[in-house]
């Protein structure tokens, strides 16, 4: 991920060009439609499961609402509990600052090696290209991470950020690259995926059991004990979190739920909806250090880097519920012809086109093109265990680009072309209409933004579904 | 200077809700248990949810449990497992394999050369098929049950077994280390086909101990 910068793609191009060209990509395109079919089939039967599901939703929903009104109040009681329980609370304002902060301790550790377990918020920041520049190799230890990394690829997903590989160009990238950076892969490597696992455990041992630093994100942070939890599939979480004599956790500031019980919501949701399973194989809980087990020295960064800005807008600081469970995505025809990168930031799909013009401001064209890349359609609002509005939010961010843009204005016809990608891809936008109807009261009435502004200036959006969006777009587009 | 920046960012944060409306009162209208309340029940429900994720689940009374472990650790080929501080000196009466204490603390190196380790745990959760270890007596750190490559895992039954999540929590204390356990290692990374055995044990055996001789 060389050409990462503050998490930012440089030299990304805003999300139609990015996306006509994986598009084009037939194996691409072949492995994203499988991955995201697969599991949200299964991850349907694992809701289905709990007929409780609607009141779960509801409960996250409230908890973390409740908790961003508080949020000030709930993070000086997180610190005060992991100070109290032998850790060191520090706060960086932005990822410039979260990366001084991370370099500095591991510099005092001597060290010039960590491991790392699969953390949005690390990758949000640029950590392992900012510890690079600064002389210190970070491992990633998550097999798809591995994979990303070996590869010399970026994240396409957000719980499988290798998503967009096969078998056969994972075999080719262990048997290419693995030597490089340690452990090579075993003589005559098959692609089944039983034996590309254990040649990442065979690479990966040797790593963990020398690691004396460990960095990692967070799941969740509870305020009332200071407890951290990370929720993971492989033990290679468990192993960064306890084999270190120092762990350096950097947490966005949203992740913080006020009390223990808050995660009985949460342990029931998270692995429903993102992995499909009644429950994943490992979920780990720490409360600062512990005098016989784990880690001597824990840090925990808390990270704002754009979340106060989100949290500041009031339609669309309900992107700071996300528990980052990646449901919106599999359910997304969007993202599913696109793929992960077209969005340009390490958050892709219906969830990184809400968030990252958040974080980061929709200056650039990439950024200002995002809320443009979706057709409406709701289902990931329907999927989400957390239940974000991500079309209203979009709705409204495209009203934000149009105020900041203008008539004419680069930002505007960043969005005008992402707005035609869309509605360019009949078959993205039909799968989209099929769940319309169930949600049609998000829908608005008339189509925001630059471009469409200007179109709809004097007519009404037609009611779905009596006139297709997309022939009255092919119709009145210029 | 990160002190400069814990300023700035609860300024900003108070800034940024300042004018929001009151968020409501959490309303958990949702269950506390999706499952039966009978013992039995539940026990046969944790069972087929362990096995589901492909944990191998095995019943013992009391009396058979060393015979059960010993024949456990051979058919794997075990020679040597870790004994965690506190695990009842009976359970291991029957095996050949050496013990090995972690008194003084075994290195990850030490870890990684032994083969299996076998510990109680702290409850059980039905409903999603899940052990929590809590660093109690028969537990140790938790290097030990991450490192070797079998873990064996005795669940007392019914007394450590709950229904669900909600009833979990409030049996585990937040101070302590958590490691929540719902089958092997396992991973979807490649095409979402699921895999056992990664970086944790690539095999649980789960012996659920009834006070009375299992019927079947
Ligand atoms: S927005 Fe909702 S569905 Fe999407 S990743 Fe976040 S929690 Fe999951």
């Amino acid at each position: 991920m060389s050409d990462t910068f503050g998490g930012t793609f440089v030299g990304m191009p805003a999300f139609p060009e990015a996306a006509r060209a994986a598009v084009g990509d037939a194996t691409l395109r072949a492995n994203l439609r499988h991955a995201t079919h697969t599991i949200r089939d299964k991850r349907a039967r694992a809701v289905a499961e709990l007929d409780d599901w609607a009141e779960l939703r509801q409960a996250g929903k409230e908890i973390k609402d409740r908790t961003l009104r508080h949020l000030a109040d709930h993070l000086l009681r997180l610190e005060e509990a992991v100070t109290a329980a032998g850790g060191t609370v520090h706060w960086a304002a932005d990822a410039a600052e979260a990366n001084r902060i991370v370099t500095g301790l591991v510099r005092a550790t001597g060290e010039t090696e960590v491991v790392k377990v699969k953390s949005m918020a690390t990758q949000e920041i640029g950590l392992n290209e900012h510890l690079a520049a600064e002389g210190i190799a970070a491992y990633e230890t998550d097999l798809a991470e591995l994979i990303v990394q070996l590869g010399e690829d970026r994240p396409s997903h957000i719980l499988v950020p290798a998503i967009h590989r096969n078998r056969g160009e994972i075999r080719d990238i262990f048997r290419e690259k693995m030597g490089s950076w340690g452990r090579p892969a075993p003589e005559g490597l098959s692609d089944t995926p039983a034996d590309l696992a254990e040649a990442a455990r065979l690479h990966l041992r040797e790593k963990f059991l020398r690691a004396k630093v460990g960095i990692s994100g967070a799941n969740f942070m509870v305020a009332e004990t200071g407890t951290l939890v990370v929720v993971e599939s492989e033990g290679n979480g468990r192993m960064c979190l306890t084999l270190p004599e120092t762990l350096i956790s950097v947490v966005g500031v949203e992740k913080v739920v006020p009390t223990w019980r808050d995660l009985e919501v949460f342990l029931q949701t998270l692995p429903r909806s993102s992995t499909a399973e009644r429950m994943n194989p490992y979920t780990s809980m720490w409360t600062g250090t512990s005098d016989d087990d784990g880690p001597s020295d824990f840090h925990l960064v808390l990270l704002d880097n754009g979340r106060t800005d989100a949290l500041a807008d009031e339609v669309g600081r309900q992107a700071l519920r996300c528990i980052r469970c990646s449901a919106c995505l599999n359910v997304c025809p969007v993202y599913e012809r696109a793929g992960g990168h077209a969005y340009g930031s390490v958050y892709p799909g219906p969830i990184g086109a809400i968030l990252t013009p958040q974080l980061r401001g929709t200056v650039s064209e990439v950024d200002a093109s995002l809320p443009y890349a979706s057709s409406l359609c709701g289902a990931c609002y329907e999927v989400c265990p957390v239940a974000i509005d991500i079309p209203k939010v979009l709705v409204h961010l495209r009203e934000r680009v149009a105020a900041e843009g203008g008539r004419g204005h680069r930002l505007e016809r960043a969005a005008i072309k992402a707005s035609s990608w869309v509605l360019d891809h009949p078959t993205a936008l039909a799968a989209g209409e099929r769940i319309a109807s169930a949600t049609r009261a998000l829908h608005p009435k008339r189509l925001p933004g630059p471009g469409a502004r200007q179109w709809s200036e004097h007519r009404n959006l037609p009611e779905l579904p009596a006139e297709p969006f997309r022939d009255w777009w092919k119709r009145n587009r210029r | 200077m990160t002190t400069d920046s814990r300023a700035r960012v609860l300024a900003r944060i108070r800034a940024a809700v300042a004018g929001a409306p009151e968020a409501p009162d959490v309303t958990r209208g949702y269950r506390t248990s999706h499952a039966t309340e009978d013992p039995d029940a539940l026990l046969d429900l944790l069972h087929e949810n362990l096995a589901d994720y492909r944990a191998h689940v095995h019943r013992s009374g009391p009396d058979g449990l060393p015979e059960l472990i010993a024949v456990l650790l051979a058919e794997r080929g075990v020679r040597s497992v870790v004994v965690p501080p506190g695990l009842p000196e009976e359970w291991l009466a029957a095996t050949g394999a050496e013990r090995r204490s972690d008194a003084p603390r075994l290195t990850p190196y030490e870890l990684d050369g032994i083969d299996a380790v076998v510990t109680g745990c702290a409850v059980a959760i039905a409903e999603t098929g899940t052990i929590v270890l809590d660093g109690g007596p028969g537990q140790g750190r938790r290097a030990l049950t991450l490192v070797p490559d079998l873990h064996v895992c005795v669940v007392g039954a019914p007394e450590q077994v709950v229904a669900s999540v909600p009833q979990a929590l409030p049996r585990l204390d937040p101070a302590r280390p958590l490691t929540w356990i719902s089958g092997p290692s396992a991973t979807s990374d490649i095409e979402l086909d699921r895999v056992e055995g990664v970086h944790g044990p690539r095999t649980l055996e789960v012996i659920l101990v009834t006070p009375r001789p299992a019927g079947g």
